[in-house]
């Protein structure tokens, strides 16, 4: 047991480096025991599984295999890569015949299943390790006067919701009160982004974008606050296609929670990785803009 | 071949019934194994075993080969066992000589292989066979049935079959739990398809129930014990203290005036909160019965001991208010019983998406139901909560209904008052309105005809699941109202449709409670929690329990009409039997072999019928057979061997489960 078995999955290394960099940081400041787990793979993702779903399956599962050798619970802050082992994790419960076959696989690499390893989110993890009232107590930046909206995208709410009732939950918005920043009520806070379908059918994922987009203006927010490497990348990178094609010139950050909690926190922005962004969070009040440097 | 006493002759049918048997079971090597069985002289093949020259075959057989007993394997006995008995009673053996199996609902259509099928229908026969051999010859008793009954719910199910009952001359205990019958008719407005105030159908009816001496009318009383057996029901009823009598109220209402909260401020749960009502309140101007009850929730009074009580002051020499009221428990003695306990409307917070309880101008059906009414919160008048009337109302379908994630049945009522609710909100506000549906089910009298007349008024019908609700707007029209997003599968488009308010149209679901009541009165549930009949197309109104029967909602989503002629037929059954007068009992009793009993006592501590004493003078347990309902639980706790059930016995069980497994 080495604390948690950290698993970034592929987008944490290229177009969500900054959120590795961000929730590492954090994890650090608020002493979250954690070590990457050695020697993973693939998640299996989307583009896995639509081809071979039992291969894919597979994958995922030699990620839980060797989260269960070193006996720690995983912590997972891509939701795509949260969705794939949790679901893997049910299947390999639910049949049998499956759960053989990859049991087989796994056994040549010299690896076994075990018991079922829990499979977590940074909000989870926070929330329990140190909580939010300690996180409270170590707060050196409130973002005062910041309007945040929180975007949950859809695989934390569903399937395998990350709380019990992601319809009313509000575990993001606390995290964000407890940065000092205000809350901005988004409508859209579990709609999906448009995920892959910005790659493959652009105009309707740029629409999906626009829309949430949009809504997060009106509501006169000052920056995005996501969970999700696909989400960030989506709202970030098509925002010139989804508001400026349409005559909107405004723009608007779209940061990691976990960003966040660190400006918060009082760590360096470059640790947080906020360099990295296409679109710069540059917030105007004098006291965000100390945080930010 | 061992029996009890004289040689087997045993006549073994097996029914194909048509294709439902035969077309799964190989029938005719079924046949060929049981001629092969010990004791069995005759077996035979027969299409429809229940059909008239099936049953002549048993008759024939029993005179040509003199058989003595017979086993028929078909269908569940719960269909045929009655037919099949009479059958050999008339063929001049005692109706208890027969064994019936069910190679049907257990074999045939439960099982894919046809090998398989195969065996299990022999093994079942098998067991039969051996088991019919040890069984005896047995009388029924006959019990008197009680000219009485006891009626469950005053919704307009309920209402009708204590009506039906007491018209007929029998005496009906009307057990209501809230302070007024009436249920849910009594909250509507307009009926459709005919839209005939709903008011002015019901409340005749109420005051009949009031008003007949025959009907003990028993509101704010839930039934809490139900013993005995058919004719003779033990029932108990609680009935809780509504703080005034009622048989001194007169219902002038100037309690309510004079109560200390000057205004109202407690939701009215008649009006699902829309309005507010004292401590001591009368639900809706023509409840029945028309007193006023006082809420120990919210009266200071009864809730801190410290009040003016001018309420009983205004009450004066009446004296009607009573805060000493305690719980009564009422004991009736009933012949038949009619569950009448309607259903609940699904409650959309389940349904996030829709946004009702976050928006609020999302409102139920049942909630615009009391707005429309004339003597709802707003005297009929429909308007949004800031008092202004919508220009724009959306209506969305099967909220709760057809839907995997919630209830996968159709409510059967919503497509028809989603209609009628877009005919008066119309009426009432001159609005536009929408209705978003799945399909437009209108199948009844006239209802077909009322969906074209509204077609024709010139509501919108937009035919798709709706998406979501939402207040975030994308274009200037969406400011301030809430869009309605879906496919309009008819056009093929994805449509925002912005409107002022939003009726959901809920399901119709089981009571909550609906399985403590199904476990009270011993019946049984469908999964959903619907109250199962004994037969759905033959004994819609019957249950598993004889003398119990079922009506209304509590069975199964139903309008009106529908509800109406099942309550009457639910008292049409009760009546037959409480008619007739007497009714025959299984002779399932338990016997005491005196021989073997040791008079340990444990048999007599563990009956749950008091059904057994002891014998001083014999130093025996003995067997009281009117009060023995053959539950079994003396036979299998009796150290001794001493008791032994009839139709169960231990030779019957064990040469069966024998018979089954060889």
């Amino acid at each position: 047991m080495s604390g948690y078995a950290y698993y970034p999955g592929c987008s944490l290394l290229g177009t969500g480096k900054s959120y590795d960099e961000s929730t590492r940081a954090v994890f650090e400041a608020l002493g979250v025991p954690f070590q990457e787990l050695e020697a993973w793979n693939c998640c299996g993702a989307t583009a896995y599984s639509s081809i071979d779903e039992c291969t894919a399956f597979a994958l995922a599962a030699r990620n839980l295999a060797l989260a269960h050798r070193r006996g720690d619970p995983i912590v997972a802050p891509c939701p795509n890569c949260y969705l794939v082992l949790t679901k893997t994790q049910r299947y390999l419960q639910q049949y049998p015949d499956m759960r053989q076959r990859i049991e087989q696989t796994l056994e040549r690499l010299g690896l076994q299943l075990g018991n079922e390893i829990p499979v977590r989110h940074p909000l989870q993890v926070l929330q329990e390790t140190p909580g939010l009232e300690e996180i409270q107590k170590r707060i050196q930046k409130p973002l005062k006067g910041l309007r945040v909206v929180p975007y949950y995208g859809c695989l934390l709410a569903r399937p395998f919701p990350i709380v019990e009732d992601p319809w009313n939950t509000t575990i993001l918005e606390d995290f964000i009160e407890v940065t000092g920043a205000e809350v901005v009520p988004y409508a859209y806070r579990t709609r999906c982004c448009g995920g892959a379908l910005t790659g493959v059918i652009r105009e309707a994922g740029v629409r999906m974008v626009h829309i949430l987009l949009r809504e997060a203006l009106r509501q006169g927010a000052q920056v995005i606050v996501t969970t999700c490497p696909l989400c960030q990348f989506n709202l970030e990178a098509f925002q010139q296609e989804a508001l400026g094609n349409n005559g909107i010139q405004e723009r608007i950050p779209v940061l990691y929670f976990t960003q966040l909690l660190g400006l918060a926190l009082g760590l360096p922005p470059e640790k947080l990785g906020l360099h990295r962004h296409l679109i710069p969070f540059q917030p105007r009040h004098a006291i965000l803009q100390e945080a930010v440097s | 071949m061992k029996g009890n006493g004289e040689v087997p002759r045993i006549g073994v049918y097996v029914c194909d019934c048509g294709t439902n048997i035969a077309g799964k079971v190989r029938v005719p090597e079924v046949v060929e194994y049981a001629k092969n069985l010990p004791g069995v002289v005759v077996a035979r093949e027969y299409k429809y075993m229940c059909s008239d020259p099936g049953q002549d075959l048993i008759k024939r057989d029993i005179q040509e080969y003199g058989l003595n007993r017979i086993v028929v394997a078909s269908c569940s006995p719960l269909l045929h066992e009655h037919t099949f008995r009479k059958a050999t009673a008339e063929g001049g053996l005692n109706p208890y000589l027969v064994h019936h199996v069910n190679i049907r609902e257990d074999v045939s259509w439960v099982h894919d292989d046809e090998e398989e099928a195969t065996r299990k229908a022999k093994a079942i026969v098998h067991g039969a066979v051996l088991r019919v051999a040890w069984q005896k010859p047995l009388e029924p008793q006959s019990v008197p049935v009680r000219e009485s009954a006891l009626v469950v719910g005053g919704g307009i199910a309920g209402i009708t079959a204590a009506l039906t009952l007491a018209e007929a001359g029998k005496h009906v205990y009307l057990v209501e739990r809230e302070p007024t019958i009436g249920g849910h008719m009594a909250k509507f407005d307009k009926t459709f398809p005919t839209l005939d105030c709903a008011a002015c159908i019901l409340t005749p009816k109420m005051t009949a129930v009031k008003d007949h001496p025959n009907i003990t009318l028993l509101t704010y009383s839930e039934v809490e014990e139900v013993d005995g057996y058919v004719g003779n029901f033990k029932v108990k009823v609680r009935k809780k203290p509504r703080y005034v009598h009622e048989d001194r109220c007169v219902g002038c209402l100037e309690c309510i005036e004079a109560c200390v909260f000057k205004e109202p401020r407690f939701p009215n749960e008649f009006d699902l909160g829309l309005s507010k009502r004292k401590p001591v309140y009368i639900p809706f101007p023509q409840a029945v019965p028309p007193v006023v009850t006082i809420d120990p929730e919210t009266c200071l009074y009864l809730r801190l001991g410290k009040c003016k009580k001018t309420c009983v002051e205004a009450c004066g020499d009446r004296n009607a208010i009573d805060f000493d009221m305690q719980p009564e428990t009422l004991e009736l003695e009933v012949g038949t019983i009619i569950l009448a306990t309607g259903f609940k409307t699904f409650d959309p917070h389940r349904t996030p998406k829709y946004g009702y309880g976050k928006y609020p101008e999302v409102y139920t059906s049942l909630e615009i139901e009391r707005l429309v009414n004339s003597s709802g919160p707003t005297g009929g008048e429909v308007v949004m909560r800031n008092g202004q009337k919508p220009k724009r109302v959306g209506i969305i379908h099967c909220v709760g209904s057809r839907d995997k994630n919630t209830n996968p049945w159709c409510s059967k009522v919503c497509c028809m008052y989603s209609l009628k609710l877009a005919h008066l909100i119309h009426e009432r506000s001159g609005a536009e309105v929408y209705n978003f549906y799945i399909d437009m089910r209108t199948p009844g009298k006239g209802y077909e005809e009322f969906y074209n007349r509204l077609a024709k008024e010139g509501v919108h019908l937009i035919r798709g699941r709706v998406a979501e609700v939402t207040d975030a707007p994308l274009h200037p029209e969406e400011e301030g109202k809430l869009i309605i997003r879906v496919e309009d599968t008819n056009i093929g488009v994805v449509r925002r449709i912005p409107v002022d308010m939003v009726v959901l149209a809920v399901g119709l679901e089981p009571q909550p409670d609906a399985e403590d009541v199904r476990r009270l009165f011993n019946i049984s549930c469908s999964n959903e929690g619907w109250f199962l009949e004994r037969h759905p197309k033959l004994a819609p109104v019957e249950t598993f329990t004889d003398g119990v029967f079922v009506a209304g909602a509590c069975q199964g989503p139903k309008d009106i009409p529908e509800t109406v002629a099942q309550a009457q037929a639910a008292a049409a059954n009760a009546l037959a039997l409480m008619d007739k007068g007497s009714v025959l009992i299984e002779p399932n009793v338990a016997q005491v072999d005196e021989e073997l009993c040791s008079g340990c006592h444990i048999c007599i501590g563990l009956c749950p019928y008091g059904a057994i004493s002891f014998n001083e003078e014999k130093k025996v347990a003995e067997v009281n057979e009117a009060l023995c309902k053959g539950c079994g639980t003396c036979t299998a706790a009796c150290p001794s061997g001493a008791l032994s059930q009839n139709l169960f016995s231990d030779h019957e069980v064990f040469s069966e489960i024998m018979g089954v497994l060889l």
